[in-house]
């Protein structure tokens, strides 16, 4: 749906020079919801700015649907842009129309036949759940009714992709739940691929497939969701993960003096289990068929999307020949296995 | 005024104070017609030329819908130019272009062509303001939304800044009064010549009093018209 290609971008003010992306390349698959997560003045709004060009890449080319949107005349550029549906963190409603005018918007720019026009924002309404606050102003509604318009209007032209920049980030936790789930549905229900940029790790762990993480203009991990909350390979990643979900062990724990143990050793692991894993007596079965004694320091369950996800912190002690073979046992069954300290 | 006070005061007085002053309520009106129709002629001009100048000031200005370093810089200039000067020399400079337009310089037809001409750029300045108020976040949902730079402006830009545009309005006609008073003491007609010859030229203060209350009351009206009508837009959004 979206491919983008060494992209790079470089404002320059002045006489100065901004890197704000720096060869950036990324594929998001049709019918997704891929999130771009990072810290505030790493290239996310540039990145997803380019995507429909409001922001003109430096170099690089970025294709949507099959169309080299980079490549396109400025009216092509407009008519494209019709199919690619934007929604704001400030919303951007025009103050001087009602919720029904502004969801309107859109298809008066897309010449849109009126009847035809007015029979869409009605059932747009409705699937927005707005229907009752048609004739009222945008000054009259909640962040999360605003952001509700915002989506409609989006979704008028009936566009394949969306693009939301922090959509959730000026709404309350509650708020951000209830607009996010909304996108959800409308991924479902429509196929609709949906490319979101965020700096809260929550809405990836809520919303998304798969997931790129972007430091410093550079994307420096990109996976599915699960996979990258389950192994995460840079510190950036580990960071927005631990804002979210309790990764860390406590230091305690990790320098605890060994006992006595005669002839055995001490191992202490981290094991990451997802999904139906989660629910089955792996642990248990492991400590029976070899002959190893575990002591559970630390755990927790999570969800990621739909998918149950936890951590655990395990003390193995056993020959170390036992330990081995039981954590490859435990490999073999899909978990992830971190080993945090061994004597 | 304090001899017009103790005039009133016999009726005796009074007869011969109004057969000595009976003109003037006719002249006052005619006057303040005059004022009024120059006034209102040459705001709609001024807007007919100066609302797309603002227009295009906005809109060519770097990073814009319509940028266009040059032409905004170029008018820029001359929308500058044009205020520096002050009104009174302006009205004298231009008098040669006022008598190829409208045959002669003097009256209120021919005060209406300064009169638009210094508004112009004024007016300009005003809708700038007001269109640079509008959050830039609009402009891009609209493009985002594939909207041409026309768009942007019929849709987005004009009716978002409406309120604004509206006090705009008021201050350029408020504005134009007192220029208008200053026209007319060049022969522009209008109020202005009326207090300027016989409140100025021959002591009459009745005319001189009676000019600066007609003229209160027109500046307040006017702003009190354009007051409502911002209020009554941004009532109805809120
Ligand atoms: N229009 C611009 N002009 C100059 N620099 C910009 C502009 N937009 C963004 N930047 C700079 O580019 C970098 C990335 O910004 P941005 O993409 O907005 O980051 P994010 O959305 O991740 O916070 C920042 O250093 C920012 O200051
Ligand atoms: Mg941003």
């Amino acid at each position: 749906m979206i491919e983008i290609r060494n992209l790079t971008k470089i404002y320059t003010v002045g006489d100065q020079r901004i890197l704000a992306l720096d060869n950036v390349s990324l594929t998001v698959k049709k019918g997704e919801i891929f999130g771009i997560i990072g810290l505030s003045g790493a290239g996310k709004s540039t990145l997803i700015r380019c995507v429909n060009m409001l922001e003109r890449p430096t170099h690089g080319t970025i294709f949507v649907d099959g169309q080299e949107i980079t490549a396109l005349s400025e009216e092509e550029l407009r008519v494209a842009r019709q199919k690619i549906g934007m929604i704001f963190q400030h919303f951007n409603l025009l103050s001087s129309r009602t919720v029904f005018n502004n969801i309107m918007f859109p298809l008066e720019i897309a010449r849109v036949p009126k009847k035809e026009a007015r029979q869409r924002v009605q059932s747009l309404l409705e699937m927005v759940g707005l229907t009752d606050k048609a004739d009222v102003y945008p000054a009259q509604l909640s962040g999360g009714q605003k952001q509700r318009v915002g989506i409609a209007r989006a979704l008028a032209n009936r566009p394949s992709l969306l693009l939301s920049d922090e959509a959730t980030s000026a709404l309350d936790p509650q708020t951000t739940r209830s607009i996010l789930e909304l996108l959800r549905d409308i991924n479902r229900r429509l196929g609709l691929t949906i490319l979101l940029i965020t700096h809260d790790m929550n809405v990836i762990k809520e919303v998304c497939d798969r997931v790129a993480v972007i430091d410093n203009s550079r994307i420096v991990e990109i996976g599915d969701v699960l996979e990258v909350f389950s192994n995460p390979q840079t510190p950036t990643a580990r960071s927005f993960i631990g804002t979210v979900i309790n990764r860390e062990i406590p230091v305690e724990l990790l320098h605890r003096p060994n006992g006595d143990s005669g002839g055995k050793t001490t191992r202490l692991v981290r094991v990451s289990f997802i999904g139906a894993s989660a629910g089955e007596p792996i642990i248990s079965s492991m400590i029976r068929q070899y002959d190893i004694e575990a002591n559970i320091l630390y755990g927790n369950i999570d969800r990621v999307k739909d998918t149950p996800f936890g951590n655990l912190a395990l003390e193995l002690i056993g020959s170390p020949d036992m330990i081995d073979s039981g954590l490859t046992y435990l490999r073999n069954r899909g978990l992830e296995i971190e080993v945090l300290r061994s004597d | 005024m304090i001899e017009i006070l103790t005039g009133l005061i016999s009726q005796e007085s009074l007869i011969s104070f109004w057969e000595a002053n009976s003109w003037v309520p006719e002249a006052l009106a005619v006057a303040t017609w005059e004022t009024i129709y120059m006034v209102a002629v040459s705001t709609f001009f001024a807007y007919v030329f100066g609302l797309p100048l603002g227009i295009i000031l906005v809109t060519t200005s770097p990073g814009h819908v319509l940028e266009n370093i040059r032409v905004n810089q170029v008018l820029g200039s001359i929308v500058n130019a044009v205020r520096s000067i002050p009104f009174i020399v302006f009205l004298i400079l231009i008098i040669p272009f006022t008598r190829l337009v409208v045959g002669t310089y003097i009256g209120t037809v021919a005060s209406i062509v300064p009169l638009t001409l210094a508004a112009i750029p004024f007016v300009a300045r005003l809708v700038e303001t007001s269109l640079k108020e509008i959050e830039w976040g609009l402009v891009e949902a609209a493009l985002s939304m594939g909207a041409s730079a026309w768009q942007v402006i019929y849709k987005v830009l004009i009716p978002e800044a409406m309120p604004s545009l509206s006090l705009g309005v008021a201050i350029t006609t408020i504005n134009l009064v007192g220029y208008s008073a200053m026209a007319g003491i060049v022969g522009g007609g209008g109020l202005g010549t009326l207090a300027y010859y016989y409140g100025y030229q021959r002591y009459e203060d009745l005319v001189m009093w009676s000019t600066v209350i007609v003229l209160i009351i027109l500046v307040q009206s006017v702003q009190m018209l354009g007051d409502n009508l911002a209020a009554r837009i941004a009532k109805k959004r809120r």
